[in-house]
Formats: structure tokens, C-alpha cells, sequence
């Protein structure tokens, strides 16, 4: 239901009547908190976070939030963890480094949304004395701390930043360390290229403008040139170089083989003609071309790095400290100390550290992430329970049977890295056509060689090489990385966000598509679908249910509206069983049989039966007593969203079959397929192995695309091909996920697809104009006519093509329609 | 004309200084992050004064 690992909150609920929004996160408030009047919170926490906002001076957050994304409704909340681990040495040498007195840490966090986050979290010095210095990277929701180390503890700001409603999770600073490096140097390589490429245009200006006729100017041109382009080629351009030997080497077609034999042959050639003060030279191009290439270089790596790290986020899902029990006392160890057999303790909206059997202690779980189950799961004595589950609502004494390293978690998380290393590359359609180029062009400069060898055999060397040059892809080379980059763009104001461009074209091609029901298909939470028996209780129902937190009470509140006139007395909650209260002056009962139907049980009519028909429906159901006399059964189901069958048939429309991987119970999955049409297959009570399996043997048929919103999905998102990862589900799916969604549903899903099949068709729209454009410079090359001038000219052109027309093309913006 | 022999190389030093700084400014960290400096800076601008706790006294911090 609620994602346990997420403080991302669920989208409010629509259909409640009266509905009041906490005033910091925007959840609903709970009947019995209301208050009247603005403020008001859904839980002590959110009041708590009021609290030291407002104390602290820093309340236009709000306003300015507000004012941001329209309304109070993603903001997130508190988990109330101690993230005492923060403080042990371990940590503190892993994670923290040291400058002098200050300490410096980085910090994952969930829940950043806009500007006003960016505001309030660096507000961090203010909120806590001994912070220096926060500093925010939007893009990866990284946050660097610099604090004192005597005045402040680490487990304080993350406390801190916890209570504000960004659960923080340690980042391991020295993988970003190599990426940044790898960044600054293509920015390096970048500018250089750029100056060189300006000061070698000057210079050609001079040469074809014919200022510098006279032989000793013509030959300092020519050298400035030489000597400015060669870093140019061997410095800035190696990239592409390198790209190519290995292009060469590996016999994988790549963009970088016809780039690199172009710039290579044009500059040996060039070199040898200003060495000899002879023939043309083409430095200037030479030098433009490789700047823009970088240009299109950077701008594809640009959005690799979104969302990317997150994968830290899944090891940070199993807690790192453990509380053991020795007897009577608790001790907190690292959970890698935990040995099988030993005893911990955890305790209510704790994960658990270790796989084991409970001893003592009944509560549920929510183990929404590893099963896919919506619903918490209640636990007795002698029950399984596993490692990253929390548990929801008493004190639990469990048994470990395994160490944290054989948990299923442990094994969850190695199946996706295998997984992702077993993936094979997506060849990207420019690398497919730059193979067939590779061998057109060469053939086509051993004709125009061969054929000037009886004509003119002075210039037939000259003429092969212009042929070279010419057609170096350039525009070929950019007209991909521009146009996936601007669809990318549009994709993110859309809220769709790709991890790399050849997901584009790997969305775009027809084949399967797979949902996790939960929370894809549906709206994520319960709503009341049948009530049998006397309506007269609804009243009471509602009045006794409006304190309870729970997802049936919540539906039952939601479904029959809020009760101020009752009077309620007394509520209790059994966990797992139902809800005892007295609402003015009667008792009132609402829960399982066993808790409603005690000894001495009356009934107006057959409630059992009821029951038993919801539970075939696979729809979760309560008994409602009253005055001791079972008076109602209510009935309760996961909505599918609205736009969910419009949207499927869609994609079916446009050649996608639709499967269903759920890991809830067979019959529930089994009433949501009805209302889809037609499926591959609809399959319920599957494990994540088993999901990872489907996806596998689906994709030896062709491609493969997984939707998902939990790490129970993370395997199967891993081997998919095209994995997505909706709003609403764990942050922690993102690390599995090339494309995520900042928006639930289908809906979403369908605009990324027809987004992706429009900018292929832009990517290869620009593909055959920087063809045309090759033709008719070979054209002209194999004649003859062709000089360093029009190819300097030809070359920029063709370039500004491809470049208008992938900017100026509307692929994620514009009105569904399928092209 | 004779002046480009000297003219020219002092164009060139020129932009190799320019190229200089830019390399230095980025192992600074100028470009390491394109997003945030420009939604910092409008979040600045906007009512940076303390407000008196006194106006929710029950929602004072603990």
C-alpha cells in the first residue's frame, strides 16, 4: 500500500469527501486530528517539522512551494529513524572525509522535489549550530555538508534532515570522484577545441579571402593552422580516435571508425601538403568538425548522469544496525555482526536487519517491496520474516537464521547486479548505418582513386582524400546525440526521465510490454466496492474508524464520509484482527470473523457466507458488529486507474502485447486482468526469481519492456531491456530503472512510448539528410570539382540542418498520437 | 605586413591564456553542477528575514 522504504508520500486521495490536507506534506489528515483551522498535520512528525521550520524563521518555505508546484501536496515525510550508525567509527571512516577541523560528508536524499527544497535544505546551518556549510546538486539530489565535528554529530544531521522530510542515505563519495573527473575532462577537451577551432578559422579566412597570396604569409597561415590543429586532432579529437581502433578493433560498428578515418586521412594529408608548400589544406574544417562532435559528445553525456547512484540507495534499503538481545539488556551491533541463531529486536517502523523466524510478539510488515503483496502482512510467533521489511505495529522478537550476507535481500541485490552485467548493449541505429558508411565510403575513394589514376594521376590522391574528408559523418555524428538530447529535455518537462538516449530507440521498437499491477495498473490503495447489511451503522463505522491509520479504516472513512456528531469513547486495535470502539454509548466492532464473531455472536444475516464471497473475489473484506450483533460485511479493492484501459489499448493498437507480473494473490490479479483486455499473460503470487525468470525467456523473443515500482522488481527490471520505474514506488527501484516517472500510471508509460517512436523518426529523418548531403559531396569530389573552400561550407551547412530540424522537432510535447 | 609574423603568435598566446583560464575554471568545479546555481538563485531574492517565533507559539520547536 504506503511504500514501506519511500517517504515519498502517496498521491492524496481524490474521491474522499472533506478531505483536509496536512499542512507539510499534504497527506490526508485523519478525521480525529482535525482541528478546525489551518494548521493542521496528519501526524506528530509533520507538527514536529512545522515546528522547527517556522522556529527557525524559515516559513516562506511553504509559501514559496506552494507557489512552485501549485499546492502542498510533495512534500515529503518523516521516517523518525536515530541513524545512530552515523556516529560509528566504521561510518565515519567510510563515508566522512576530514579537511582541517571540518569534516565533509555526502548525502543521498529522497524527496527533493523543486526550488523550495533547494531553499530549505540549505538552510541547514541555521536549523543546527556547527553545520558550516550545505551545498545542493539538484540534478542528483546529493547534498554536501560541511560540519564541525566537535559541535555537531553526523546522526544529528541526519536526524535533522530526516525530521525536514529528506531521509538521508550515505553516498560513497569516491565512484562520483572518477565520473567528475571523466566530466571535467570532456569539458576541457571541449573549450581547447573550441579555441583552437575559432583561432585555425581566422587564419583559413586569410588563406580563402586570398590576403595572404604572397608565399612567405600563405606559409605562416598554413603552419599557425598546422600547429594549432594537430592538439586539436591529437589531444581534443582523441577520443574519437580511440573510439574508432576500438570500433576497429572489436569489429562492433561504431560512429567513431568513419569520424576517425576522415579527420586522420585529412590531416595527414593537409600536414604533407603545408610540409611541401603544395596542394590544399583542410584545417579548418578538420578543427570545426571535432569541436562540434564534442559539442554532441557532451551533450549526450549530460543526461547519462540523471538518477544515476541510486543504486547506493538499494544496499542503504537493509539497515546497518542491529539491536541485539542478551537476556534482558539490548545491545545496538552492526548488522554484519549478527550471527545465526541470535536474537534481535526490532522495533515498530524499524526494517528488519536479518532474515529469521519471529519469537515473540504479533504485528505486520510491510513487505510491499520484496513480495509485491499491497497489503501489510500480520506475523505471529513461528513466522518467516525478511531482512528490509519494517515492521508497522508491535515490538518483534526475532530469531536470525542467516547472516545479513544470505539474506534474500543480499541475494536479491546480486541478482540485479548479474543481471545488468548480463545485458547486452543496445547498438544504436546511427552505429548500424556508420557501418554500412565505413565501407560505401572507402569503395567509393578507391573508385575515385582508381579512375584519376588514367586521367590525371597528380591529382588522384588529392581527390580521394577531399572524398574522405567530405563525407566525414559529421552531421551523421551529431544528428543522434542533438536530437535524443532534445527529446530527452522535452521527455524531463514531462516528467519523463531516460538514463541514456538508446533507451529511446529501444522503447520505440514493438514488443512486450510487462506491469506489476500494483501501483501501475491501480490506483495504489483500497476503496470500499461492496457493503452488505444495515446502512444505519455507516455512521458508526465511520466515527469509529476515524482514528485508525489503517488502509481498510482509511477507505471506510473516505467511503462514508466524516462523523462529527458521534461521540467516540474508546478505540483499540488488535494487529492483524480488526478495531474495538465505543461510539456514543455502543460498542462497535469491525475486523476479521475471528475478531468480530466471538462467543455469543448474533446475526441478522448471513455474514459469513459474505465473506467468504469476497475472499474468492480476492477482495480483502471486514465484518462490522455492533451492540454484539454482526450488522454488515464491507468489501474493499484496488482501483484500476481511469485512464488505464484507454491506455493499454493504445499500445496494443500500436503493436505492443501486455503482460501482468504481479506478486499479489493469484485471484486478485486474475479480477484486475478481466477489466484490461486481451494479455499475453496475467500472472499472480510471483516472487521477484520468478518474474526475473518470465522476463528472461520473454526477451529471447524479442524486445522487452518491464514497468515496475519496487524493488521486488528490481531483478526483472535488471534483464528487461527497457526497465521503467513509476512515481510512487521506492526510490530504490530507480537504480534498476533507465527511465522513471514522476507521474503513476499507464498514461505516462504510453507518452514515453509514442515520445520515443517520434524521436526516432526524427533521428533517422536527420540521418538521411546528412546522407543527402555526403551524396552530393561525393558527387562532386569524384568529378573533381570540389576545393577546401565548398567543403568548409558544405560541411557547416549540413551540420545546421540536421541541427534545426532535430531542435525544432515536437516529440514529447505534443498531443498523444501514435506515429 | 611583415607585422603578422609577430602579430600572429601574440593572437595565438592570447588564446592560449583564454583557453588556460577556462581549464583552470573547471577544475574548480565551475561546470561541474549546470542546474542548481540557477534555482539558488532565485530562491534568494525572496523574504530572507527571520520571522518572530511568537507567531505560532504552539508550534515552537522542542
Amino acid at each position: 500500500m504506503i511504500p514501506a522504504l519511500s517517504s515519498r508520500p502517496v498521491p492524496t486521495f481524490p474521491s474522499a469527501r472533506d478531505e483536509l490536507a496536512c499542512t507539510h506534506c499534504g497527506l490526508p489528515v485523519p478525521a480525529a486530528a482535525r482541528e478546525g483551522a489551518e494548521p493542521c498535520f496528519c501526524c506528530s512528525a509533520c507538527e514536529l517539522a512545522y515546528g522547527i521550520i517556522h522556529g527557525a524563521g524559515l516559513g516562506a518555505y511553504y509559501e514559496r512551494r506552494d507557489r512552485v508546484i501549485g499546492a502542498a501536496e510533495t512534500a515529503a515525510r518523516a521516517t523518525g529513524k536515530s541513524y545512530a550508525e552515523y556516529d560509528d567509527a566504521a561510518f565515519l571512516t567510510r563515508y566522512v572525509t576530514v579537511s582541517g577541523p571540518d569534516r565533509r560528508i555526502e548525502l543521498f536524499l529522497e524527496g527533493i522535489h523543486c526550488t523550495a527544497c533547494v531553499w530549505l535544505v540549505e538552510r541547514l546551518p541555521r536549523l543546527l549550530p556547527g553545520v558550516r556549510s550545505a551545498s545542493l546538486e539538484l540534478g542528483r539530489s546529493a547534498l554536501e555538508v560541511v560540519f564541525d565535528a566537535e559541535s555537531v554529530a553526523p546522526s544529528a544531521i541526519a536526524r535533522a534532515l530526516d525530521t525536514l522530510g529528506y531521509a538521508p542515505h550515505p553516498s560513497a563519495a569516491t565512484q562520483r570522484e572518477g565520473e567528475r573527473r571523466a566530466e571535467r575532462a570532456l569539458w576541457v577537451r571541449l573549450g581547447v577545441a573550441g579555441a583552437l577551432a575559432g583561432n585555425v578559422m581566422l587564419m583559413a579566412l586569410a588563406l580563402y579571402s586570398g590576403a595572404a597570396e604572397d608565399a612567405p604569409y600563405a606559409a605562416l597561415f598554413r603552419w599557425g593552422s598546422l600547429l594549432l590543429t594537430a592538439p586539436s586532432v591529437f589531444f581534443c579529437g582523441s577520443v574519437f580516435l580511440r573510439g574508432g581502433w576500438a570500433a576497429l578493433r572489436t569489429r562492433v560498428p561504431h560512429m567513431d571508425l568513419p569520424i576517425s578515418i576522415g579527420i586522420l586521412a585529412g590531416f595527414a594529408q593537409s600536414a604533407y601538403n603545408t610540409l611541401f608548400g603544395r596542394g590544399d589544406v583542410y584545417f579548418d574544417s578538420l578543427a570545426v568538425l571535432i569541436f562540434l562532435l564534442l559539442v554532441g559528445r557532451w551533450l549526450q553525456q549530460r543526461h547519462h548522469q540523471r538518477a544515476q547512484g541510486a543504486l547506493d540507495l538499494i544496499a542503504a534499503l537493509s539497515p546497518a544496525t542491529a539491536r541485539l538481545v542478551e537476556g534482558e539488556a539490548r545491545r545496538d551491533v552492526p548488522a554484519s555482526a549478527v550471527r545465526e541463531g541470535e536474537l534481535v529486536e526490532v522495533r515498530v517502523d524499524e526494517r528488519l536487519p536479518v532474515d529469521g523466524i519471529v519469537v515473540e510478539g504479533r504485528s505486520s510488515i510491510d513487505a510491499a517491496w520484496l513480495t509485491g503483496e499491497s497489503l501489510p502482512e500480520d506475523v505471529k510467533p513461528g513466522d518467516r520474516v525478511y531482512a528490509g521489511t519494517s515492521n508497522r505495529e508491535k515490538t518483534l522478537l526475532v530469531r536470525a537464521e542467516s547472516p545479513v550476507t544470505g539474506s534474500r535481500l543480499a541475494r536479491l541485490l546480486e541478482s540485479v547486479e548479474r543481471a545488468q552485467a548480463r545485458r547486452a548493449p543496445i547498438v544504436r541505429l546511427a552505429d548500424r548505418v556508420a557501418g554500412v558508411f565505413v565501407v560505401v565510403v572507402l569503395a567509393l575513394a578507391a573508385v575515385t582513386f582508381g579512375v584519376w589514376s588514367f586521367i590525371d594521376r597528380a591529382r588522384a590522391l588529392d581527390h580521394a582524400v577531399a572524398l574522405l574528408v567530405v563525407t566525414c559523418p559529421c552531421a551523421l555524428g551529431m544528428a543522434t546525440p542533438l536530437a535524443v538530447s532534445a527529446a530527452l529535455k522535452r521527455a524531463a518537462r514531462a516528467g519523463i526521465f531516460f538514463k541514456g538516449g538508446e533507451f529511446l530507440e529501444a522503447l520505440a521498437r514493438p514488443g512486450t510490454i510487462a506491469f506489476d499491477k500494483t501501483g501501475t495498473l491501480t490506483e495504489g490503495r483500497l476503496a470500499l466496492v461492496s457493503f452488505e447489511g444495515d446502512p444505519s451503522v455507516k455512521a458508526l463505522v465511520s466515527a469509529a474508524e476515524s482514528r485508525s491509520g489503517h488502509p481498510i479504516g482509511r477507505a471506510l472513512v473516505a467511503a462514508f464520509g466524516a462523523t462529527p456528531g458521534l461521540a467516540v469513547e474508546s478505540v483499540s486495535e488488535v494487529p492483524g484482527l480488526g478495531l474495538t470502539a465505543r461510539v456514543s454509548g455502543h460498542p462497535v466492532r469491525v475486523g476479521s470473523s475471528e475478531h468480530v464473531g466471538g462467543a455469543g455472536v448474533r446475526a441478522s444475516f448471513p455474514w459469513r457466507e459474505a465473506l467468504a464471497h469476497a475472499a474468492e473475489l480476492g477482495h480483502p473484506a471486514v465484518a462490522v458488529a455492533v451492540d454484539g450483533e454482526v450488522r454488515a460485511v464491507a468489501a474493499f479493492s484496488d482501483p484500476l486507474r481511469t485512464d488505464t484501459r484507454a491506455s493499454l489499448d493504445a499500445l496494443r493498437g500500436a503493436g505492443y502485447s501486455v503482460a501482468v507480473l504481479s506478486g499479489d494473490q493469484s485471484r486478485v490479479v486474475d479480477t484486475v486482468a478481466e477489466r484490461l483486455g486481451p494479455l499475453l499473460e496475467a500472472r499472480g503470487g510471483m516472487l521477484p526469481e520468478q518474474k526475473q525468470a518470465w522476463i528472461e525467456r520473454a526477451g529471447e523473443r524479442g524486445p522487452i519492456v518491464m514497468v515496475g515500482d519496487g524493488v521486488n522488481d528490481a531483478a526483472a527490471m535488471a534483464a528487461a531491456d527497457v526497465a521503467i520505474a513509476v512515481h510512487g514506488g521506492a526510490e530504490a527501484s530507480l537504480g534498476a530503472s533507465d527511465v522513471f516517472m514522476t507521474a503513476p500510471g499507464v498514461g505516462k508509460v504510453l507518452e514515453a512510448v509514442v515520445g520515443a517512436r517520434r524521436t526516432l523518426a526524427v533521428i533517422r529523418r536527420g540521418i538521411v539528410f546528412s546522407l543527402a548531403y555526403n551524396v552530393l559531396g561525393v558527387a562532386l569530389c569524384m568529378g573533381g570539382w570540389i576545393s577546401p573552400l565548398f567543403a568548409a561550407l558544405l560541411m557547416p551547412l549540413s551540420s545546421l540542418t540536421v541541427v534545426t530540424q532535430a531542435l525544432r522537432a515536437r516529440t514529447f510535447d505534443a498531443p498523444r498520437r501514435m506515429p | 605586413m611583415t607585422v603578422l609574423f609577430i602579430v600572429l603568435p601574440l593572437a595565438v598566446l592570447l588564446s592560449l591564456l583564454a583557453a588556460l583560464a577556462f581549464v583552470w575554471a573547471t577544475r574548480c568545479g565551475q561546470f561541474d553542477d549546470l542546474d542548481t546555481p540557477a534555482v539558488r538563485l532565485l530562491c534568494d531574492d525572496l523574504g530572507e528575514r527571520p520571522r518572530s517565533p511568537s507567531q505560532h507559539p504552539s508550534r515552537s520547536p522542542p
